[in-house]
């Protein structure tokens, strides 16, 4: 419920989230699981909202080229996932449609496929001892498992660790599990300033000024902003991604895809491009008819359905990709989450990251995620 | 259930509806034809399996959704009926894969 | 260089008297339009329905238009949906025939009319219940009626006009009026156009005695309507009554279609009187977009008149801005249409007064079927608004309310009215729902095959 304008007094708790996106909401959930009294502050209806927009993948293959340690993570999370989804259902009766089956990457021509071979077979040998289990497999093998696949595809990688669930059932689900655990969810609450001390933070909202000893900033694109404030640095921009999604469909696909997947419902969602604009989250008819060609070129079947739904999104995405966990230095307390894969990540955050919040210390295992990586100097 | 006034307007548009003749007039959506052949609905909705009958007739609901000469899914409020036009109900979502 | 000086969307009366205006100030002038022949919501149809003495004289007087539309030298594209809008560089996709295209124009009008207002109560899900408006375009695409009981419950002018239309049809409906505003009061909080306004007013009143006269009977005041029945409607309830009922057409008045003005982001205003969400635009119909106008009944209800009017005022002021018009030669052109318009929106505020929607069709009990695609209720709605969301943007990622087919046009009034209500809002602090292309579905073939003519028209 909104607060009361009226007194505008400052409310207290044990720490504060910034950002109802999926990243702020995962760890406020996970915070309020460790017991903190947590207020989860987010904007109104219109917003930048990269877990609105989304493609739903909890997808591993591909993460961490060149950062074994982000592979590693992702695949933690891909396994905290399952327990996180079983905690939502019971706890709200929302299903988030988790499935991990395994999941494809298709590609539509040899050279794909041996660019794509290479890149596993060299993320395998950063893996080390972790390992990394995958298949490049022939069309033919490919036909038997995927129904309809088009004749121009060559090939695709498989791994066992990959899934799909509703990013919007698990933003909902989110919500609920921490408002009805007694979290205080508090939306038209953007924020538009504050103070930091070490374990003393104020910020200033339309709903209102909070404080707490400790704050996560988890506001997405937000961060860049915020950030510096608390003595942290997020230097993350937009990355415009357009998705296609079609009417319901019988259930077909078996296994996601990493540009096509079925969901739950039925409906095949077509995706996504890696737009460099800005802030502009206009649609674009060219950029649609792409996503359209590489979908049918996969499975022509899929060129007979009715588009009923597309949108545009933003990524907030770090400079190389990764994601962003650090906590201040100057004003320990404050800690900033960030990352391109909200979804996939989900199960992380809640069950991992948020505990370590809680605890006051990120693990060693994290140190690769501080934004320390960018101050490298440059070399002139 | 509605039906024609061939009066003012003469049937004179043979379709089929779910396989069975059936005359409309000239300028007649498909959606006017379900109708006036007196089908209880003409789709089951996906999420519950409700039946469901047009209820706009002007493009803006969704719920006449058919299968028409084949393609599912269209919005038979949408499409003016030609001789031989076979119209069908849908069920549920439609098969992707035939 | 532009395929188009102006390209319209929709060829009712306010786009048919946009085309020909801007046909005679010479421009080259591109209109599309969903349906198979010209005439929009209120000469839908028409040429094919002026003989029959059902709707006949309601229809002839659009004839002239929509001769004087065929004749005008636009370019007409009929059963064509426009279902992507780039306001900035004036590109319009559209889709036609199983086909996308894209065009260009300099200037473009949304001249989109109204949809009715969603009328959602208990049960309305059930076939045999729609819209009257939907009974309506029946009677003129097909001259098919309803057999069996019919009863027509709502209130507004399309009440009166359409139960006379299926009397003349033989089919007399009982009425059921939901009025709730007295004369009296409508009077006293707009009383002020009746002398204008006394040719509509006049027509009005002898609808209603043209209807009484071929024996529709009325029941007025009618509260807590709902549909009953197992597969299909089978009685009609109230409080107080029920009736058996075949066929119910609802109607609770006639609100812009925004889908399209929305989704490309212009500035919409909330209009208390209409209760309903509008494009701002000035007197001749330019919008927050440099390139885009709007006209018609998509930029607020004002009836066939009004929108035509404003189709001239729109056509005259594109032709000013793109060169093809003096300043004093539109200032001659305009006085005409703007008296025309005048005149024909003197009654309005009176109608607007007196047909309210009441609160239950806005915001109606938790039972009803708030989103008819998803399925999701007023009550699951509301719990939703309470939970957080506090606009149909963030409740569409919750509940997929607005994620159907109809990609929102029939739940969204309902599920904003909700959330204002759940929080304690004023309507117009609830943000609209954006909409998104494409406005109408379109296959991922059809897009796919518009790639490769990119791919091979690049140099
Ligand atoms: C169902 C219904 C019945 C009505 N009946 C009457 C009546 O009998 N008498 C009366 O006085 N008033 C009636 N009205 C009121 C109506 O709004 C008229 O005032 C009048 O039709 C408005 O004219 P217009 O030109 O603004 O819009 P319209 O006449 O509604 O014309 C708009 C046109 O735009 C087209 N269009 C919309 N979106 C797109 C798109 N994306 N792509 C392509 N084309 C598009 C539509 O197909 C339509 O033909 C009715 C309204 C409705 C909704
Ligand atoms: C097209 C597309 C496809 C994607 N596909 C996938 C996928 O398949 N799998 C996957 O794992 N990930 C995917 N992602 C990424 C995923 O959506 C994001 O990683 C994730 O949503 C980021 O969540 P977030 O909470 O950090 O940011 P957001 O969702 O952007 O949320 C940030 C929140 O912070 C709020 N906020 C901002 N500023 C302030 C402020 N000053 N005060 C208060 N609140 C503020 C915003 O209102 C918003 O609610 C995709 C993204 C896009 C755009
Ligand atoms: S009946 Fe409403 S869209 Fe066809």
């Amino acid at each position: 419920m909104a607060p009361s304008h009226a007194g505008m007094q400052t409310r207290g708790s044990d720490v504060i989230v910034v950002g109802g996106g999926l990243v702020g909401a995962a760890i406020a959930h996970g915070l309020r699981g460790e017991g903190l009294d947590t207020v989860l502050l987010d904007e109104g209806d219109i917003a930048f909202r990269a877990s609105r927009g989304n493609f739903g993948l909890v997808w591993v293959q591909s993460k961490g080229f060149g950062a074994p340690w982000y592979q590693r993570w992702t695949r933690g999370s891909a396994g905290e996932w399952p327990g996180l989804a079983a905690d939502l259902a019971a706890r709200t009766g929302i299903d988030t449609a988790l499935q991990q089956p395994g999941g494809v990457h298709l590609c539509l021509s040899e050279q794909e496929f041996e660019d794509r071979g290479r890149r596993m077979a060299q993320m395998q040998v950063e893996a080390g001892n972790f390992g990394l289990e995958y298949r490049m497999i022939r069309r033919d093998e490919l036909a038997e498992m995927l129904p309809g696949l088009g004749p121009s595809v060559v090939g695709a990688s498989w791994s066992p660790y990959d899934g799909h669930a509703s990013p919007l059932a698990l933003l909902q689900a989110l919500h609920r599990a921490f408002t009805e655990a007694g979290g205080a969810y508090v939306p038209n609450a953007k924020v538009t300033g504050g103070t930091a001390a070490p374990k003393d933070f104020r910020v200033e909202t339309a709903a209102g000024t909070f404080a707490a000893p400790r704050i996560v900033l988890a506001a997405g694109l937000g961060n860049a902003d915020l950030a510096p404030v608390f003595g942290l640095n997020t230097p993350v921009r937009p990355q415009r991604g357009q998705v296609l999604v079609t009417e319901r469909a019988r259930t077909v696909l078996p296994m996601p895809c990493t540009t096509i997947r079925q969901t739950g419902e039925g409906t095949i969602m077509l995706g996504d491009s890696m737009e460099e604009v800005g802030f502009d989250t206009r649609q674009s008819p060219p950029v649609m008819a792409q996503i359209a060609q590489r979908a049918a070129l996969s499975f022509p079947w899929i060129a007979e359905l009715n588009i009923v739904r597309a949108w545009s999104a933003l990524r907030v995405m770090a400079p190389d990709g990764l994601p962003i966990y650090d906590q201040s230095e100057r004003f320990p307390g404050a800690f900033t989450a960030n990352c391109h894969s909200g979804v996939t990540l989900a199960g992380a955050h809640a069950r991992l990251l948020a505990p370590m919040i809680a605890r006051g210390a990120l693990d060693p295992a994290l140190d690769p995620f501080s934004a320390k990586r960018f101050d490298v100097p440059r070399a002139a | 259930m509605f039906r024609a006034r061939p009066e003012v307007r003469p049937a004179t548009v043979e379709v089929l509806v779910e396989g069975t003749p059936v005359l409309v007039p000239e300028g007649a959506t498909a959606a006017a034809a379900v109708l006036l052949a007196g089908l209880p609905a003409i789709r089951e909705t996906p999420v519950t399996g409700s039946p469901r009958l047009p209820l706009c007739q002007m493009g803006v609901c969704f719920d006449c959704l058919a299968e028409i000469d084949g393609i599912p899914n269209r919005q038979a409020c949408m499409v003016t009926v030609v001789p031989g036009m076979r119209i069908a109900r849908q069920h549920g979502a439609r098969e992707a894969l035939r | 260089m532009s395929d188009f000086d102006l390209a319209v969307i929709g060829a009712g009366p306010a786009g048919m008297a946009a085309a020909v205006e801007a046909r005679l100030q010479g421009l080259i002038v591109l209109v599309v339009d969903e349906n198979a022949a010209p005439g929009g919501q209120v000469f839908r149809a028409a040429e094919a329905c002026a003989p029959d003495p059902a709707v006949g004289p309601d229809i002839m007087p659009g004839l002239p238009l929509i001769a004087a539309f065929r004749g005008c030298g636009a370019d007409y594209r009929a059963a064509t949906t426009l279902w992507h809008l780039d306001p900035e560089e004036g590109v319009l996709s559209l889709a036609a025939a199983g086909t996308t295209e894209t065009v260009t124009a300099r200037r473009v009008l949304l001249a989109t009319g109204a949809q009715e207002r969603p009328v959602p109560i208990p049960g309305w899900t059930l076939p045999g219940v729609m819209g009257a408006g939907a009974a309506q375009i029946l009677l003129k695409t097909a001259g098919a009626v309803p057999v069996g009981p019919t009863v027509l419950a709502g209130q507004g002018p399309l009440v009166w006009l359409l139960a006379v239309q299926l009397a003349r049809a033989g089919v007399a409906p009982l009425v059921l009026e939901t009025r709730t505003v007295s004369i009296a009061a409508a009077l006293a909080k707009a009383g002020g156009g009746l002398v204008a306004g006394r040719g509509l007013l006049a027509k009005g009143l002898s609808l209603m005695a043209e209807a009484r006269r071929r024996g529709v009977r009325v029941i007025r005041g009618v509260r807590g309507l709902r549909a009953e029945g197992a597969n299909r409607v089978e009685r009609v309830a109230w409080e107080g009554g029920s009736a058996p009922c075949d066929t119910l057409l609802l109607h609770e008045g006639v609100i812009p279609s925004t889908h399209v003005s929305r989704a490309i982001g212009l500035d919409h205003a909330w209009d208390a009187d209409q209760a309903c969400w509008r494009p701002v635009a000035d007197d001749f119909g330019a919008t927050s977009s440099a390139r885009v106008a709007v006209a018609g009944d998509g930029a607020g209800i004002g009836g066939w008149q009004a929108a035509a009017a404003a189709g001239r005022l729109a056509a005259l002021d594109a032709a000013r801005r793109l060169g093809a018009l003096s300043e004093d030669s539109f200032a001659r052109e305009i006085a005409a249409p703007l008296a025309a318009r005048r005149a024909a929106l003197a009654l309005r505020p009176f109608l607007d007064a007196l047909y309210a929607p009441p609160n239950a069709v806005l915001t109606p009990p938790d039972e009803t079927i708030a989103c008819r695609c998803e399925e999701v209720t007023a009550g699951a709605i509301r719990r939703a608004a309470a939970l957080g969301a506090t606009g149909p943007n963030q409740l569409k990622a919750y509940l997929r309310c607005g994620m159907g087919p109809c990609q929102g046009r029939v739940c969204a009034p309902t599920v904003a009215a909700l959330i204002a209500e759940v929080r304690g809002l004023a309507p117009q602090e609830v943000p609209p729902l954006r909409p998104r292309a494409p406005y109408k579905p379109v296959t991922v073939g059809m897009l796919a095959a518009s790639a490769e003519s990119l791919q091979q028209s690049a140099p």
